[in-house]
């Protein structure tokens, strides 16, 4: 599939946003967040449940009004233009929504129509989208039988019917097996190479790692850090980390013998983390002060260590 | 074409899949009322109503109840699952359609559906010869006024639930009641006053009063303009409640 990159006339940042705000009723799901998002770019919203990524994504997706705060989609209001906006927007939403009583190539082909799209385009646009994320054999099939990752890949086929300026993912691959979500995450890749332009929404920092070339790290309606992954880890955490495991029901009674080893040290309820810049030489220490862990192990420093560096928890729990 | 067809077009490709049954379905329950009803009880109402056979007089009746039925049908589950379970709603308003093309579209769908039922009661009950007058042309007009009454009130009704226990008590103290004190089957002269204003102020008995006069060829009088009125009242009110209720569970 060859995507048509198209340079967005105009409008420095496809989506800018400055102080956006989103509350429901008492609750601030979103609570003044500055974002600008350029075209070509893969630009990634990391957080746990209920940071407020989905909620800030649909009111990117001009579903959701926001309730203070400015916020321009492709240079326009999304109080105003909406309709606008969303006709060069690719939606895929968290949750499947599918339609199971038609086929796989009929589910493109009507979306197709929403956007105006002549039915002749639609359907050659849809298969070429089909044969793209790998389901052109399933074209005449219906929905309902098709695997988890199957009807994901449609979705994301569906988002790209109207050959939008930005996609927009939620979550794209919450609940996919290890092999599915590889396969979502190839098929994003690809596009991202096409220069298409990519929002996405994720608590898997190595989604995060692998598809974003900058993102914001969400915590409680707020933006807490802001980066490439790579300057996100250089800034925010060690070189790599010692995870160390003892039998012992309270991890935390070894914190204080662990004291001095590395810049500093996370106790969680199942392990304890030492953030070094040399694994192995702490690992050495550990074991010369006679803590003997039950299990260890040596690794580079993640997104997930600068999530727990910057809240104080862990990404998914 | 406008935003608003081409979710119409959406549930028409749907349709497609289920026309046959649906269809069927459409011609043989007229036909079982016609024969049950029409000739079975019929036959006990020897005297007949008004001066017409108990079927002529109940035929129109059981159209326009056939329009509102269809109309319920079709602005119940469809459309809590619409909202909850395949959610297409949300779908769609992810697209560039706004709340009244998703709520139009889904309405005129709605509206077909019932042109199709009433058109093959029409078929019916004109091969058992009960249409009496040429003014049966004017049924299928009032039976999508009387679809229209009745869907966007229902739809504004089903979009402000979560569970279709909620859509079963609609059907068990709105719709059968509003059956069986709308003059389908006994004249509303026979109820007492209060089940008679009950009539009066439910859209349905307008619809069946309308549709006996079209089909016996009777004089409505100038009471049926505010007939007609009153149901365009029901579908400019149901309208905007469901328009309100659409927007208020999509634009979140």
């Amino acid at each position: 599939m060859s995507y048509p990159f198209r340079r967005v006339e105009g409008v420095n940042s496809l989506i800018h946003a400055r102080g956006l705000v989103k509350r429901f009723g008492d609750f601030t799901a979103v609570d003044g967040i500055d974002v600008d998002v350029q075209a070509g770019e893969a630009f990634g919203f990391l957080g746990p449940n209920g940071a407020g990524k989905s909620s800030t994504m649909r009111m990117i997706g001009c579903v959701s009004p926001p309730t203070g705060g400015v916020l321009r989609i492709l240079g326009m209001d999304p109080r105003r233009d909406g309709p606008r906006i969303r006709a060069r927007l690719g939606v895929c939403p968290q949750l499947d929504n599918l339609d199971p009583e038609l086929t796989v190539l009929e589910n493109l082909t009507t979306y197709a129509r929403f956007f105006g799209i002549p039915r002749k385009v639609a359907r050659a646009r849809a298969a070429e989208l089909l044969d793209f994320v790998q389901l052109g054999e399933r074209a005449g099939s219906k929905v309902e039988p098709l695997s988890g990752g199957m009807k994901r890949r449609l979705t994301i086929a569906r988002a790209l019917v109207n050959e939008p300026d930005l996609v927009l993912l939620d979550e794209p691959t919450t609940g996919l097996d290890p092999q599915a979500r590889h396969l979502v995450w190839e098929r994003l890749f690809r596009l991202k190479q096409q220069g298409v332009t990519l929002v996405l929404t994720t608590h898997y920092m190595d989604e995060a790692e692998q598809l974003c070339d900058r993102l914001v790290v969400m915590d409680g309606g707020r933006i807490v850090a802001e980066g490439s992954p790579r300057a996100l880890i250089d800034t925010h955490s060690t070189r790599e980390v010692v995870e160390l495991r003892f039998a012992t029901d309270d991890q935390g009674t070894y914190a204080g013998k662990l004291e001095g080893i590395g810049e500093r040290i996370e106790v969680l309820p199942d392990r304890v983390l030492l953030y070094v810049s040399d694994g192995d030489g702490a690992l050495a220490e550990v074991h010369r002060r006679s803590l003997s862990p039950a299990g260890s192990l040596v690794r580079r420093s993640s997104l997930e260590d600068v999530f727990l560096h910057l809240t104080g928890r862990t990404l998914v729990d | 074409m406008t935003p608003s067809a081409y979710v119409l077009e959406y549930h028409l490709v749907n349709y497609r899949r289920t026309w046959r049954s649906s269809v069927l379905s459409s011609l043989v329950l007229p036909l079982l009322t016609m024969l049950g009803f029409g000739i079975g009880v019929g036959a006990y109402v020897t005297g007949g109503v008004g001066g017409y056979s108990y079927l002529e007089w109940m035929v129109p009746g059981l159209i326009a109840t056939t329009a509102m039925q269809t109309a319920i049908g079709e602005s119940t589950w469809p459309v809590l699952s619409s909202f909850e379970w395949v959610k297409v709603y949300f779908a769609q308003a992810a697209a560039p359609l706004r709340i009244g093309d998703i709520l139009g579209g889904h309405l005129a769908f709605m509206l077909f559906r019932v042109l199709l039922s009433i058109a093959a009661f029409l078929l019916v009950a004109f091969a058992f010869g009960t249409l009496r007058s040429a003014w049966a042309v004017a049924v299928p007009l009032i039976a999508l006024l009387v679809g229209a009454a009745v869907a966007a009130p229902v739809a504004a009704y089903t979009a402000s639930v979560t569970s279709d226990s909620y859509l079963a008590i609609l059907i068990r103290f709105a719709v059968l009641p509003m059956s069986l004190f709308s003059g389908v089957f006994f004249p509303i002269e026979s109820l007492p006053v209060v089940l008679r204003w009950v009539a009066y102020v439910l859209p349905l008995w307008h619809g069946v009063d309308l549709t006996r006069a079209a089909t016996l060829g009777l004089d409505p009088g100038p009471g049926a303009v505010w007939q007609v009125l009153y149901l365009v009242f029901w579908c400019a009110a149901g309208w905007s409640l469901a328009y309100w209720r659409y927007q208020r569970r999509l634009v979140i």
